[in-house]
């Protein structure tokens, strides 16, 4: 008697993996990429390559002689994304030695002390990303500028963010200030200092479509935080500066897009329900607000990521809209 | 164009390969198998002994109770044994066993092609003849008909729901018969309308059926009270509360029955088998088969008579596909894999056969569950997949009945979706299983302690 194979149904799958989510984020980055290897020139190749190296070598490591398993998993892509992210997160200047740190913190600590792929409850990226900012706190706020492959990888021209001169228009309302600001249209193109990867708004933005179109992420986290920090921009906007103008910079410079749609999206560390995503996407966007408002740093994106991440567990017990009951909300 | 409104994935449809194909009978066997259930509920209890000679619509085993269906000979001939029989999926079972001899059928019936369109009947008199014809829901629950023909008492239905949507991929056997016995089809939709006293009749039809689209629009546009809805292609529009979601907008509470909102929902297939046994005395003998695969030499539909064993459908397909891994019975969504063919006989359950080659049988690697919470949007019942699966497998039974698990409706979704491959529904079916029996005890108990 000839038999078969025998499996539980279903017998069809939509072919999705791991890897291919992953590759199709790191797919969505690169238009980014290009911006700021353009812009910081060899710091932006060098940073992203040690820590994309770093991150994959720890992983491997970590998960072959600390935890004996048998099966390795760097090749679902998820090490190489976290290393890019951080990367994209840093100062392209950064020594190399601080940017190892950092990927060996976020793969190290944020990740496989916590069992791995899926199992750990903050951005692994922002882990190592905020160890580093407490860590080297004068490294890793000094900001070359966007000054392409003129200068080398260490001995950059550095200057402030955009987002340092808001800060302080908003607390001592000196507008004169604000001739500092680079051109909106240079905020919207990348045209400004900050972090590796988070300057070209534009390419971060066609980068988060891409990401909705293909259904890696959906909109509801980076719609919900966009539109928290614009309202909340609007409100607040300090005398002497048009709303707009105002809700254009806070939108357009620091990690608000690359957070809003590549690390505030991350699988692991986001909720489940379409409520619970728009609830954890307001939370960003205001914990962020308060601290470029009134906290002691002037860029507040990572904190606001990381301390929802920690009220991820909770919003998991909002439900998603159940078949037969009437709509919620 | 309308659809449900929660989850749903959209798996490739495949029906190219059976789809068009002409209804083709299949050949009478030589010996007919006929297990005892067929059906959802109690099994049928013979009214014949071995040694008996039987006709073709003759009863051979009488419903066990009101949730349970009579079974009429597909064959005539005489009764060979009555006893022990093991199913495809290892199942022990009773069956009975015919030895074909000729094709003799009871003179009531009316085997001819033309068309009954006159029904006179009280609606009383059309559910007995439903129910002596052991008619049960062909689109695959198998949920015997007459049952959802009579509502409990305080309850009405409005709006009778014909299910032509055909969801699963490769199946093409409901819209074949609708291509082929549309008209059939119209009759017996006005039939189910008189037994229900429902003013109105809605088809749904998915949008990858065109064709079946205009033929019933045609057919539709003489006939009153019947409308044609074509929706938008996703998985599973066939669900029974699906349909009712995506037809008439209303959704069936948890744990109620199509008849809370009002609705009736009947297969296309199962109203033609209406239609035979209220206008030409014919009982449910039989049912069109689509055996389909990439690699089948002639993927077709198939008129096969109960009883048949599924080998000899499978030779008139061109036989086993060299390099098959799995033989499903019925579509890649829901369908069950055989462990083998021998022994099997087409019966009221089995919709399809499909075959897979090896590569396409292989279950990849589970990985880590990455919480991307993409079954938890696919999921068509608004439940968490990720959790109830994860809550079962930890036999937290109480959790999992506060997530609503005996909601679960069995589709795949979730597992087709899954990017990590997590065999969610492989935590999920026993998780259903353990609760449903927990809820059966609690009701015994509270029930004893009346």
């Amino acid at each position: 008697m000839k038999q078969f194979i025998v499996a539980p149904a279903p017998h069809a799958h939509s072919g999705d993996s791991v890897r291919r989510n992953m590759l199709l984020v790191i797919l969505a980055l690169m238009p980014a990429y290009v911006v700021s290897v353009i812009e910081f020139g060899w710091g932006a190749l060098i940073t992203a390559a040690i820590s994309v190296c770093a991150c994959v070598l720890t992983e491997w490591l970590i998960s072959r002689y600390l935890l004996k398993e048998q099966k390795q998993t760097i090749g679902d892509l998820s090490a190489v994304l976290t290393g890019l992210l951080l990367a994209f997160n840093l100062p392209s200047s950064l020594d190399w030695w601080i940017v190892l740190i950092g990927a060996v913190v976020a793969i190290g600590v944020g990740k496989m002390t916590f069992g791995g792929l899926g199992q750990n409850p903050f951005n692994p990226a922002l882990v190592g990303r905020v160890f580093l900012l407490i860590s080297f706190p004068a490294q890793m706020t000094t900001w070359p500028l966007a000054k392409g492959f003129e200068t080398s990888y260490l001995d950059a021209e550095t200057g402030a963010t955009p987002l340092y001169f808001l800060k302080h228009i908003a607390k001592t309302g000196d507008v004169s200030l604000v001739d500092q600001l680079p051109a909106l249209k240079d905020a919207f193109l990348g045209v400004m200092g900050g972090s590796l990867g988070e300057v070209c708004a534009l390419a971060l933005i066609l980068g988060g479509i891409f990401l909705i179109c293909t259904r890696v992420i959906t909109w509801h986290i980076p719609v919900s935080i966009i539109a928290t920090v614009a309202l909340f921009a609007w409100i607040g906007t300090p005398e002497g500066m048009e709303a707009h103008q105002y809700v254009a910079y806070e939108l357009l410079t620091g990690g608000l897009m690359l957070g809003a749609f590549f690390m505030a999206t991350d699988y692991v560390t986001s909720p489940m329900s379409a409520w619970g995503k728009i609830i954890f996407g307001i939370g960003i966007g205001f914990i962020m607000m308060v601290i470029r408002t009134w906290g002691a740093y002037p860029e507040g994106m990572s904190f606001a990521i990381l301390i929802m991440n920690a009220c991820v567990p909770l919003l998991n017990k909002i439900r998603p809209q159940h078949f037969g009951e009437p709509k919620k909300a | 164009m309308k659809t449900f409104h929660i989850g749903g994935v959209h798996p490739q449809d495949n029906k190219q390969f059976s789809a068009h194909q002409p209804i083709t009978e299949c050949p009478l066997p030589k010996q007919a198998i006929i297990p005892l259930v067929q059906h959802i509920g109690a099994p049928a209890q013979a009214v014949v002994k071995e040694g008996d000679k039987v006709k073709v619509g003759e009863l051979l085993a009488q419903a066990g109770g009101f949730v349970s269906a009579n079974i009429c000979s597909p064959v005539s001939g005489k009764i060979a044994k009555i006893g022990e029989w093991t199913d495809a999926w290892g199942a022990p079972g009773q069956a009975i066993f015919i030895d074909v001899e000729g094709d003799e059928w009871l003179p009531e019936i009316d085997r001819t092609p033309d068309l009954a369109r006159q029904c006179t009947l009280e609606p009383k008199a059309i559910i007995d003849k439903i129910s002596a014809a052991g008619i049960v829901g062909l689109g695959g629950a198998c949920f015997p008909t007459h049952v959802k023909l009579l509502p409990p008492p305080g309850k009405k239905a409005e709006v009778l729901i014909v299910n032509g949507v055909e969801c699963e991929p490769y199946l093409t056997c409901d819209h074949q018969l609708m291509l082929e016995h549309g008209e059939e089809i119209m009759i017996g939709i006005q039939i189910l309308k008189k037994a229900l006293g429902v003013e109105r009749a809605i088809i749904g039809i998915e949008n990858n059926k065109k064709d079946a689209i205009e033929h019933m629009q045609k057919l539709a546009n003489s006939n009153l009270g019947i409308e044609v809805l074509p929706l938008k292609l996703k998985y599973p529009q066939g669900g029974e509360k699906q349909l009712i979601d995506a037809c008439i907008g209303r959704q069936v509470p948890s744990g109620a029955l199509p008849i809370e909102v009002g609705a009736v929902v009947d297969n296309v297939a199962t109203i033609f088998a209406i239609y035979e046994a209220v206008q030409k005395n014919k009982p449910l003998v039989s049912r069109v088969i689509t055996v389909t695969g990439k690699h089948v030499a002639k993927p077709g539909n198939y008129l096969v008579r109960f009883g048949t064993p599924i080998d000899e459908v499978i030779a008139l397909a061109g036989g086993v596909p060299a390099g098959t891994g799995k033989i499903i019975g019925g579509g890649p969504m829901m369908g069950r894999a055989m462990d083998h063919t021998e022994n099997m006989p087409a019966n009221k359950r089995l919709s399809g056969l499909l075959f897979l080659s090896e590569e396409e049988s292989i279950r990849p690697e589970e990985e880590n569950c990455i919480r991307c919470g993409k079954c938890v949007q696919a999921c068509p019942m608004g439940l968490e997949p990720y959790l109830l699966s994860r809550m079962a497998e930890l036999e937290m039974w109480e959790d999992c009945e506060k997530h609503d698990i005996m909601d679960c409706i069995d589709c795949g979704c979730c597992v087709f979706t899954c990017p990590a491959h997590r065999r969610l529904l492989d935590g999920i079916r026993p998780g259903k299983a353990k609760v449903g029996a927990i809820l059966r005890e609690r009701a015994a108990a509270a029930k004893a302690a009346k």
